[in-house]
């Protein structure tokens, strides 16, 4: 008995510090994080990094290409592309987590209630079903030209259209952890079903849910860039990703670099946010290793 | 030893599945357990031993109503359990509990023993802070855990040791009735031994009734007083658990009985194996249900269901043969 408890005090005991632990032996976590650490550092400090007001128009320097003034060059009215990515990486970000905070929040309702209440699964996820039927893209675009061009129905649109899958992976931990012993010893022990989901099952079916809302972020940012270039994502002439490569497309032939520097910015940000996800994946899913 | 009735179940019926879905065909659905009478005195072990899927657990979990019955009733000190609303349900839990099988899946893993074991006072609003800590430990002292261990969390123990805080959870709101589903089936044998007398310990210290389910005879044999075996969702045979070892009644306790290996490898062994599987809980023999199996069938067993009726020794039989004394003398090895 005494060697089983007798463990040093530095030991990781709550299976929470277990995670944490794991997490920080993860390569891909640690690259993940520090590239989205980096993003978001760029993002809260954009004010005392960028090298010049990113809305400032000056037409003698229009289209000029990246030199030692202007390092990633200037748009059709002589905006600094450096500044504007980076104001640009605010309103992305921005973006990507309120949509990941409002999916997580309506999917983990939504997932909850479905997979914990047999009645009420059928109805539920039929209707998830019906709107995961629309392309997700699709489905954002039509609440943005519905809603209109602001970042806050952009960020609408895209928790609406991440919302239905976000449910399903909800729903399905909940079915999982719903069936375990301990679920049954807590009734047993006269539980009310709001304290069984709350302190039982939903502290175990977590999980899924923390990886797919990585996702859902870095989804959110390349949608971002997919509504504005078709004109229905944050209104210029504040700049996110996806509406300085929108405005850099009539000059993509004599200024390509309108477009190409915010396009790294997002790969940047998409591959830091997919490989934290990975790292997180491996560490709370494990099953889900491939 | 006339005791007093702790829990009576009546015609208890439970059919899983049954209903066809909107796509599905409609089905049968499963009898797991079906038409069982069960009476467990105050502060008894009644043994209830099967084959897997004979329906055990699913009673143990009925006489609870951890599950909800199709059919039949369970009356719990003269309250019949099966009329209660949900809340009044919850408020009786405190008296009857169930001790699970498996050790780690039947603790919360992101709940330290502590709070495990403290929950019951919180759900059922007994004591404060201070009081519910104080209760904590005692109930670790009483299944002889160090205290240390409510501030740890169960993946840091042992089978064993998580067994015993299973324990002390079940126990925390001194219940009267305790329903043991295989609670040392998954432990160690040397393990086994521990808890089952912490177990005899803690009845005799709190006046337990046990409901003792297993499939491990020998446990069942050492720990009960009583034993009921079960066969595809019914009872076929109560006895007092050392008059039902010694000279098993129906056919088919006579063969479970004759599987268990015998204590000396050179004494002889006369083993009356069964031919056939067990009938799925689906399709259940019209007549009596362990006439397919049963070596010794007549034609009225495969028309006519025995009832459980009793023998005149005091015994409770399901079986024709068995009742009008017709049934071949059967020795078992010892």
């Amino acid at each position: 008995m005494s060697i089983a408890i007798a463990k040093p005090e530095l030991a990781p005991r709550s299976p929470t510090m277990i995670v944490i632990v794991r997490l920080f032996q993860s390569r891909s976590f640690l690259i993940g994080a520090a590239l989205v650490l980096a993003i978001a550092l760029v993002a809260v400090f954009a004010d005392v990094l960028s090298p010049y007001d990113p809305l400032r128009n000056s037409f003698r320097t229009r289209l000029r290409p990246p030199d030692s003034t202007f390092w990633f060059g200037t748009d059709h009215f002589g905006r600094d592309i450096l500044s504007r990515v980076i104001h640009g990486a605010r309103i992305s970000l921005v973006i990507g987590l309120m949509t990941a905070l409002l999916t997580g929040i309506a999917g983990t309702m939504i997932g909850a209630v479905a997979g914990f209440f047999p009645t009420l699964d059928n109805p539920i996820m039929r209707l998830m079903d019906a709107l995961m039927a629309f392309p997700a893209i699709v489905l954002a675009i039509a609440v943005a030209a519905v809603l209109g061009a602001s970042v806050v129905n952009v960020i609408i649109a895209l928790s609406i259209a991440t919302t239905p899958h976000t449910a399903r992976i909800v729903r399905a931990s909940v079915l999982v952890v719903r069936e375990r012993e301990f679920i049954e010893a807590a009734r047993a022990l006269g539980a009310s079903d709001l304290r069984v989901l709350c302190r039982h099952v939903m502290p175990n079916a977590f999980g899924p849910l923390i990886v797919r809302l990585t996702y859902v972020f870095a989804t959110a940012i390349l949608a971002e860039a997919a509504l504005s270039f078709i004109g229905v994502g944050p209104p210029p002439p504040a700049p996110s990703f996806g509406s300085i490569i929108a405005q850099g497309r009539d000059f993509i032939t004599e200024a390509p670099w309108i477009t190409i520097f915010p396009g790294l910015a997002i790969i940047v940000s998409v591959l830091g946010l997919n490989l934290l996800g990975d790292g997180l994946r491996d560490v709370l899913d494990p099953r889900m290793r491939t | 030893m006339t005791r007093e009735i702790a829990i009576e179940a009546r015609g208890l019926t439970k059919v899983f599945g049954g209903r066809g879905s909107v796509f599905g065909r409609q089905t049968g659905g499963a009898r797991a357990v079906d038409g069982v009478d069960l009476i467990v005195r105050s502060g008894e072990t009644l043994g209830l031993v099967g084959e897997s899927g004979c329906g055990k657990s699913t009673t143990g979990r009925l006489l609870l109503r951890l599950i909800e019955p199709t059919a039949g009733s369970v009356a719990f000190n003269g309250r019949d359990l099966t009329e209660l609303t949900k809340a009044e349900l919850r408020r009786s839990r405190g008296k009857m509990q169930i001790i699970f099988q498996d050790p780690y899946g039947s603790l919360n893993p992101r709940m330290t023993v502590g709070d495990a074991i403290s929950e019951a006072y919180v759900i059922h609003r007994i004591g404060d802070r201070a009081s519910r800590a104080k209760s904590v430990l005692e109930m670790l002292d009483l299944v002889g855990l160090p205290r240390s261990a409510a501030s740890l969390y169960p993946h840091e123990f042992s089978g064993g040791q998580r067994q015993r805080v299973g324990i002390a959870r079940a126990l925390a709101l001194r219940p009267s009735f305790v329903v043991c589903d295989e609670a040392v089936s998954a432990l160690d044998v040397s393990v086994q031994a521990q808890i089952i007398n912490l177990l005899q310990d803690l009845q005799r210290e709190l006046n337990l009734t046990y409901l003792f389910i297993s499939h491990n005879l020998s446990v069942v044999r050492h720990i009960s007083d009583r034993v009921a075996v079960m066969y595809l969702g019914r009872i076929v045979e109560v006895a007092e658990a050392d008059h039902l070892f010694a000279d098993p009644a129906h056919p088919y306790t006579q063969a479970l009985l004759s599987a268990i290996p015998p204590s000396h490898p050179d004494e002889p062994r006369h083993r009356h194996e069964l031919v056939g599987d067990l009938p799925s809980a689906h399709d259940i023999p019209v007549g009596c249900r362990f006439a397919p199996r049963c070596p010794f069938v007549q034609d009225r067993c495969r028309a006519t269901d025995p009832q459980l009726s009793p023998l005149p020794d005091g015994r409770f039989v399901a079986c024709h043969r068995a009742a009008d004394g017709s049934l071949p003398t059967y020795r078992l090895n010892s």
